[in-house]
């Protein structure tokens, strides 16, 4: 395999450090937030001590310099994705880039194809991080649309056997995942497309567990919109994307107004920009979208292909291993088929905090809880679960470190 | 092993043999509280005469640490005044803000200075105070109802 971890791991500074006294640092924990190459920090420091200026305005050369760093992350992320520069939005977050689909298209007025009466409908699905729940939840009860959902069945996959009567003439948004940030799931996007798209919906699509794990094409997915964070692709926190197809930004209002989103303004009306410009007001988070420019550039510079190979053969190491222990439940799918290298699991009676704390003695980062999808573990019968998520950085030692460190867990647990 | 400091003997004792557990019908107070950030979940049931905290129940799911740590707390306050359980959970809050400085007064406390520890481990000091903070709830509230 041409993928080296090692090398990989040696682009990361932070595993040069150790953790809990001496051990060996096992970090788990990439489906909240990845570790950053050098070459993250250095773009993002490089910007503050070299380039510094607020972007598209000012008349001096920083200023010019700064755009252009800005701008030219907008490109590289936009080849990333497959999509044109002006479809690239950067926002504060994956969460802000939903909500602001949600609430622009809150304030569109009748006439506009985003306005919502209560005889809309907005589909969800049960496996929804809270990220791409609440907003439409809040939507749909500002607009008095109705809010309907996917459920997920014990395989944990999107039950989409109703989905005639889910996606219906009145549904205006389907907003769903694409890779669940608990279970794993890679959901089947290309029925729920077609659906959405034959009644005349748009298909808003949470990637921020895809984009930055495999090759994501923002055409020949065929969503509308997509929205995915920085720094769980090892960019820095503080920047998130949102994609949208041309014609649709055009036609969405503003969600934040103010500077730099402006075409004309007098006291008392104002006209917008171009997109992108239109969806970002004020001096935006240069520094951050450069280093999210640069997360890029590394991905694609190992290659998404090989990204994606290498975490599909630790995830099938991984759901062997773990599988062995006694008292294990895996909550994901068994089989190593559409899914990503996230594996949540409950070990016997042992409360995931309890697993979380032990395992963190040995050096194992994992993270317990809900994991902001509290309905997906209602329906899957889980008050809450251990999540080990794997990326380019891990490897199968990792595996047999969280595998010791279970099995640590249940002795440690079990002696009273 | 620093863990031990957290996980101690009489902790996982009550963890495993939790007191007070099941709701008593007859209560003057029922609260519930979440711990947002794991999802624990505690409904607890307070009975008050003539100011005596005459019974406390609970039910719920969660970590070791905090079902331990409100199995704990039920026995201590079970047949104390309204103002001494006060004093004894003003005692505890003050223990697991001590970032592991305090040994915690045995005097108030009595097995409840096990939980020491905890207050050395950040991200495990909701989940000992989640009972701790129903039970505040609900003797607050305890006093309005007898108004």
């Amino acid at each position: 395999m041409s993928f080296s971890v090692a090398q990989v791991r040696k682009d990361f500074p932070i595993f040069e450090r150790t953790i809990r006294d001496g051990k060996r640092l096992v970090y788990l924990d990439s489906g909240a937030t990845a570790q950053k190459p050098w070459a993250v920090i250095n773009a993002e420091s490089d910007f503050y001590s070299k380039h510094n200026a607020a972007v598209h305005r000012g008349a001096h050369q920083l200023a010019e310099e700064a755009t252009d760093a800005y701008e030219g992350a907008r490109e590289i992320v936009a080849q990333f994705i497959g999509a044109q520069e002006s479809e690239v939005i950067f926002t504060k977050s994956a969460t802000e880039s939903i909500n602001l689909v949600a609430y622009a298209m809150g304030n569109a007025e009748a006439g506009n194809r985003f306005a919502l009466s209560p005889s809309d409908s907005i589909v969800v699905t049960e496996m929804e991080h809270h990220a791409n729940l609440i907003p439409w939840q809040q939507l749909a009860k500002r607009t008095g649309a109705q809010l309907k959902w996917f459920k997920v069945g014990q395989d944990s996959r999107l039950d989409l056997s109703n989905i005639d009567e889910i996606i219906t003439s009145q549904t205006k948004v389907v907003a769903v995942t694409h890779q669940s940030n608990v279970l794993g799931t890679i959901n089947p996007l290309e029925a729920i497309v077609k659906r959405a798209h034959e009644v005349g919906a748009v298909v808003v699509l949470d990637a921020c567990q895809s984009v930055p794990h495999m090759s994501v094409d923002v055409v020949a997915l065929g969503v509308d919109f997509l929205a995915f964070s920085g720094h769980k692709a090892v960019g820095p926190t503080g920047v998130g994307v949102l994609w949208g197809k041309a014609e649709l930004l055009d036609e969405l209002p503003p969600f934040l107004t103010g500077g730099s989103m402006i075409e004309n303004v007098t006291m008392t009306t104002a006209t917008w920009a171009p997109v992108p410009q239109k969806f970002e007001a004020g001096v935006p988070n240069m520094a951050q979208a450069v280093g999210l420019g640069a997360a890029c550039k590394y991905l694609s510079e190992l290659g998404m292909d090989a990204v994606r190979a290498h975490e599909i053969e630790l995830t099938g190491y991984a759901l062997e291993k773990i599988s062995a222990i006694e008292g294990i439940r895996i909550v994901g799918p068994l089989e190593n088929v559409s899914r990503g290298a996230t594996v949540s699991f409950t070990l016997a009676d042992i409360h995931p905090h309890d697993i979380g704390q032990y395992v963190d003695s040995q050096g194992v980062a994992v993270r317990t809880g809900h994991h902001c999808a509290w309905p997906l573990a209602r329906a899957m019968n889980v008050p809450a679960t251990t999540r080990a998520s794997f990326y380019l950085y891990n490897d199968e030692q990792d595996v047999d470190a969280l595998v010791a460190a279970l099995l640590g867990a249940q002795k440690y647990f079990g002696r009273f | 092993m620093e863990l031990d400091s957290l996980y101690q003997e009489v902790i996982l004792d009550h963890y495993k043999h939790p007191q007070h557990k099941g709701l008593n019908p007859i209560f003057t107070v029922q609260v519930s509280h979440v711990n947002t950030s794991c999802g624990d979940e505690i409904t607890l049931n307070l009975n008050v005469e003539n100011n005596i905290i005459t019974s406390i129940t609970w039910d719920g799911q969660g970590c070791s640490i905090s079902q331990a740590s409100v199995s704990m707390l039920s026995d201590l306050v079970t047949d104390k005044t309204l103002e001494e359980a006060d004093a004894i959970v003003k005692s505890f809050s003050e223990l697991m803000a001590s970032k592991g400085t305090s040994a915690g007064d045995p005097e108030i406390l009595e097995d409840a200075v096990v939980f020491a520890g905890v207050s050395k481990f950040p991200g495990r000091v909701k989940c000992a105070l989640l009972g701790w903070m129903a039970f505040k709830d609900a003797a607050i509230q305890s006093q309005g109802e007898s108004k």
